[in-house]
């Protein structure tokens, strides 16, 4: 088992954001987390790599629990690769030095040694021939492209991806859903926040649909999507399917 | 005529190698000291972003020309000495350091927050995060308004006359109480004043082209 999780809360401002959330994912897995927003998705990926911390709950990774008193957080996130909605990639540095500095100055790798590693990484991503370029000189889906390569970089047990093509125009929404395919065809573990139900049908081992804080269902994708028994999640997939529909 | 020129020149000249030299030596320095003010009272816990503050108001709240004479002439009375230059020196570092980490503190708060969970999610520590990924981004950004610092810095190291140092503004008051030839006196150091400006501006400009990000324009 990769991830476990069990039993997780966070309130914010009063809110219950998170309001017990249990799941597992085994190696290899792919997981996607789908829900209207506000339902507290976000959230619980940042609980899981501690880029905030639950008030309740425990979080195993790799059967180390990280919840409890953790002596090195820094090494834990080292472990999870992430993804995010607006790509955050550092805007100083070129592409190739977006992947590499982290293993320079976090895995303490030689120059030249990250520099090659993050050059095979880029030519994954189908983005070799741009190493040199700037951020604000690339579209949105080559930034989320750089962006998975510099998560896998780090050789991560596992990728959270929160909404990657939520901010792409439609067009760029294509090439980054291919990358991940690809990498769930490899059998990297991975936990997707999406409402890509495309993506979902074609690599997910399992969708679980969050509403006000917890899981509401899971299941098989073909199952939620086609079959759900939740009305939360009849409704919102009823919307979907038909937005799809206008969109063919 | 000649011969005011004569004498008058090679000592203004004189001066100006003192002037540039009080700026050239209080400049790094006083850039250093901003960047540790800014990042102290950004990251800083209570008490150190407390000690930095502190330090902020008392060099921007006091008149230059009151912390040289504060330097130069009440700390020797606590037992601590410092030549003319050196006095100087320090009082320009302390004054421009305080001003310059207003643009430093602003521009480390003005990196988004993106920039940081990035490099939290990468397992960077705060301090590989704040020096490889948000200084970088922040110093570029406080660049035009640590240059307009350091001009002024070039403008009121004239004050350093008062505590003794043979600069430009001194030995012109000196010159100018023999001489009695103000205009020709005055107007010759307002112009090596503006002249040292100049190049400052103009290599800052060189260097602010220079560091500028590919692909990110500014707006216009």
């Amino acid at each position: 088992m990769v991830l476990k999780v069990e039993d997780l809360h966070k309130t914010y401002a009063g809110n219950k954001v998170l309001n017990g959330v249990s799941f597992e994912i085994d190696r290899g897995q792919i997981k996607v987390i789908c829900g209207p927003s506000g339902s507290g998705k976000s959230t619980l990926l940042r609980c899981l790599n501690l880029l905030t911390h639950p008030d309740k709950g425990r979080v195993w990774l790799e059967q180390q629990e990280i919840t409890g008193e953790v002596d090195d957080v820094n090494k834990v996130r080292q472990k999870i690769g992430f993804v995010f909605q607006d790509f955050n990639l550092f805007n100083h540095l070129t592409a190739l030095k977006n992947v590499s500095i982290a293993l320079e100055i976090v895995r303490k790798m030689k120059r030249d040694e990250a520099r090659d590693l993050a050059l095979k990484e880029l030519r994954k991503v189908n983005l070799a021939d741009d190493a040199h370029k700037f951020p604000a000189e690339l579209s949105g889906g080559q930034k989320q492209r750089v962006a998975i390569a510099r998560a896998l970089a780090m050789n991560p047990v596992i990728m959270f991806y929160d909404e990657p093509t939520s901010a792409l125009d439609p067009h760029l929404i294509g090439e980054v859903l291919d990358v991940m395919k690809k990498l769930a065809q490899e059998k990297l573990t991975s936990l997707v926040v999406t409402h890509e139900i495309g993506f979902a049908r074609s690599v997910a081992d399992e969708i679980m649909f969050m509403g006000d804080g917890k899981i509401l269902e899971r299941g098989p994708p073909n199952q939620i999507i086609e079959n759900p028994k939740h009305e939360v999640v009849q409704q919102f997939f009823k919307r979907i399917n038909e937005l799809y529909r206008r969109n063919e | 005529m000649i011969a005011f020129w004569d004498t008058f020149l090679p000592r203004i000249f004189a001066a100006s190698v003192i002037t540039i030299e009080l700026v050239v030596v209080s400049v790094p320095i006083g850039v250093a000291l901003a960047i540790i003010l800014g990042v102290a009272r950004v990251y800083g816990n209570r008490p150190v972003s407390l000690v930095a503050t502190s330090i902020v108001g008392i060099f921007r709240g006091f008149p230059a020309i009151v912390t040289l004479f504060i330097i130069f002439f009440a700390l020797p009375d606590m037992g601590v000495y410092f030549s003319s230059f050196w006095s100087a020196v320090l009082g320009f570092v302390l004054v421009t350091g305080a001003y310059q980490s207003e643009y430093v503190r602003g521009s480390i708060q003005s990196v988004q927050t993106g920039q940081s969970l990035a490099a939290q999610a990468l397992g960077m520590s705060k301090s590989q995060e704040v020096v490889h990924i948000i200084l970088p981004q922040a110093l570029r950004a406080a660049l035009p308004g640590i240059s307009n610092e350091i001009i002024y810095l070039i403008l009121y190291s004239s004050l350093a006359s008062y505590i003794g140092v043979e600069e430009i503004f001194g030995v012109a008051r000196s010159f100018n109480s023999l001489a009695f030839r103000p205009i020709e006196i005055f107007l010759t150091a307002g112009l090596i004043y503006a002249a040292i400006a100049t190049v400052c501006f103009a290599g800052f400009r060189m260097l602010e082209r220079k560091l500028r990000i590919p692909g990110l324009e500014a707006a216009r």
